[in-house]
């Protein structure tokens, strides 16, 4: 609202205005200003471009000079770039391969990083564990185009560390990583955890640091072993932690990180049956080859099944425990 | 030595020696696998181009040599330019990205706020639900014409929901309520308290935010792959990308290679050591911003629950 028409509304109708309204104007009003700057961020970044998924049923056809209009001027083609999209082997190979990376993504980053966690936790000296922690979070740290070219070193073909020295010291043969798919599956996740791991076992851990320590004492002094303590009390009371994590995580099965299915595979063609993904895949078909139906249907697919996916998954944790549901 | 020992008496939760050795075994055997690949990075760029055709990448050089560095060089212009970009991005875009989502943290912590969840829904959706990438380039491109500017460098990473719930959860646990209430009784207003008694108390939050702020804005390519054709706008890391991906092109098209060697005979591309003095030059400040901020993770790093 401008203020002139504020102040209007404010003339014609004073008595929509109660007092009990005033009073929240007066006392909130502040958080609105605060509230602002983000809100329109959002607007920008988030909420319009959800009314432009509606593209993705439309055939755009350039009408005029702006976009906009001829966005608007386009026909609307209902279902057509969905079937298109579907028609295609693609379509499957991109939702098995997201599916897949990421659900042995979810679990490796929740299995190592509780252990580590508690393996921090466990270590006597906390100068030591600060300096592991320091050195584990540093993979973290690079970007995605550093890390491809360190996983460069490693797989180059003629003289990466791995052909060069690891294969001959164990008798084996080179292998030309960058033209075999078969392998992908298995550096992938590894490259995954190992940049991404410092990060999920440091907030398992300030959770575990949270945890009062007179559960342990009485643990102890009713003879429960380490393992038993793990399992009775470190683990449930960091349960709302792993919950949310991993609820984070399966709300994002449908995405990816496209640095590292873009970057460190190098977007190599050869590799594409084990390492596109919808996220490169709607790059490729978009920003390469130009085809905006195609790359929106396949945009709008992998927001709405991840959306129902959440949904999903919120449901189940209620099922299970409501206090750790999220909405 | 003939000291006497004090036995330090185990605590409730000290584990046996014999678990402890091998926890750091272990944990020495990690650090090893996180900093090696560093190491050989920073070894390579300082190699001998030919020892390192002929033996592999190797943890120590073999024969030291500045030669790639002298290469980079040569072009420095375009990479102290592109330090610039990554830096002014960086530091204003952090900035203002720190405060938007503070801000915006600190209403929907407060219990006494009505539509609280309202606009707790509004920004925790968003992680839910996105647009895609399509509808994204567009509204940047078509609708906002911001492309090749700064700003869209920027503006897509000012607002992080995860950020603002990890923000949202210190604020909540870690501000006492009394205080709030007492400042208010003392007839403060919001922004005096927010910037007097909230922000002072939240200083390990913000910190942690802010540092994984400055990492998306030091580390993103991805912004400047979609929106930026701008020679002077090339960021550090894209700048890195697009040094790999010249020199794979090169390296794979022969007839390239050839034609650029028909000009000059003696050309020899130092491929590999620029690729890695390529990737120390991009690595560089953030490692050493790093241990500072570490300190903070612990404490800022609790996350809570989503409800408000």
């Amino acid at each position: 609202m401008e203020p002139a028409t504020q102040a209007n509304a404010k003339a014609t109708t004073p008595k929509l205005r109660t007092k009990q309204n005033q009073g929240y104007w007066r006392r909130f009003g502040t958080f609105y200003i605060m509230m602002a700057p983000a809100l329109i961020v959002l607007l920008m970044n988030n909420y319009l471009p959800m009314i432009g998924s509606a593209i993705a049923f439309k055939q755009i056809v350039y009408s005029s000079n702006s976009f906009i209009q001829s966005f608007l001027d386009s026909e609307w083609v209902g279902w057509e770039n969905f079937n298109y999209l579907f028609s295609t082997t693609d379509s499957a190979t991109i939702t098995r391969n997201t599916l897949m990376y990421n659900a042995v993504f979810i679990i490796l980053n929740l299995v190592i990083g509780v252990t580590l966690a508690l393996l921090f936790n466990a270590m006597r000296s906390r100068r030591l564990a600060k300096f592991h922690q320091t050195t584990m979070f540093l993979p973290y740290f690079l970007s995605m185009v550093v890390v491809s070219y360190l996983v460069y070193s490693f797989l180059n073909p003629e003289i990466g560390i791995i052909n060069k020295f690891v294969l001959p010291w164990f008798g084996g043969e080179p292998v030309d990583w960058y033209a075999e798919s078969k392998w992908w599956p298995f550096i992938l996740p590894i490259i995954n955890t190992w940049k991404g791991i410092g990060y999920y076992a440091v907030i398992f851990l300030a959770a575990i640091i949270g945890i009062d320590n007179e559960y342990y004492e009485a643990a102890t002094i009713d003879g429960a072993s380490k393992w038993r303590q793990i399992w009775s009390i470190t683990i449930p009371l960091i349960r709302p932690v792993i919950i949310i994590l991993t609820f984070l995580q399966i709300g994002r099965i449908f995405y990816s990180d496209f640095g590292l299915f873009f970057q460190v595979t190098r977007n190599s063609g050869i590799l594409y049956d084990t390492t596109l993904v919808i996220d490169t895949y709607v790059y490729n078909s978009f920003i390469v080859s130009g085809d905006i139906g195609m790359s929106s249907a396949a945009g709008l697919y992998q927001a709405v099944v991840g959306f129902v996916l959440v949904l999903a998954s919120n449901l189940v944790i209620r099922r299970i425990s409501k206090d750790d549901a999220l909405f | 030595m003939a000291t006497v020992t004090v036995k330090r008496k185990r605590g409730v939760n000290e584990v046996s020696s014999f678990s402890n050795f091998m926890i750091n075994g272990f944990f020495w055997i990690y650090t090893a696998l996180c900093i090696l690949p560093l190491l050989l990075v920073i070894a390579v760029s300082f190699s001998d181009e030919r020892q390192v055709l002929v033996n592999g990448y190797k943890l120590w050089p073999e024969k030291f040599s500045n030669g790639a560095y002298d290469f980079l060089l040569s072009d420095w212009e375009s990479i102290v330019r592109s330090y610039g970009v990554s830096i002014f991005v960086t530091v204003v875009g952090t900035i203002i990205a720190l405060a938007t989502m503070a801000l915006y943290a600190y209403p929907i912590s407060r219990p006494d706020f009505k539509h609280r969840k309202t606009f707790s829904f509004i920004m925790f959706f968003t992680l839910l639900f996105n647009s895609g990438l399509v509808p994204y380039y567009l509204m940047y491109t078509q609708g906002f014409h911001l492309r090749d500017t700064i700003w869209i460098l920027m503006i897509p990473y000012f607002v992080q929901p995860f950020f603002v719930l990890i923000l949202r959860t210190f604020f909540t646990n870690s501000v006492p309520t009394a205080l709030l209430e007492s400042a208010k009784i003392d007839g403060a207003g919001e922004w005096r308290i927010f910037g007097q008694i909230v922000l002072p108390l939240s200083l390990p939050v913000l910190a942690t935010v802010g540092l994984f702020c400055t990492l998306n804005y030091w580390n993103d390519w991805f912004q400047s792959l979609l929106f930026i054709n701008q020679e002077n706008l090339i960021t550090i890391q894209f700048r890195m990308y697009q040094a790999l991906l010249d020199i794979t092109f090169l390296s794979a098209n022969s007839t390239a290679y050839s034609a650029i060697l028909a000009q000059n005979p003696d050309f020899q591309l130092p491929t590999e050591t620029v690729t890695m003095a390529m990737a120390v030059v991009g690595i560089g400040p953030i490692i050493f911003a790093y241990p500072f901020f570490q300190r903070f993770f612990i404490k800022g790093l609790t996350v809570g629950a989503v409800k408000g």
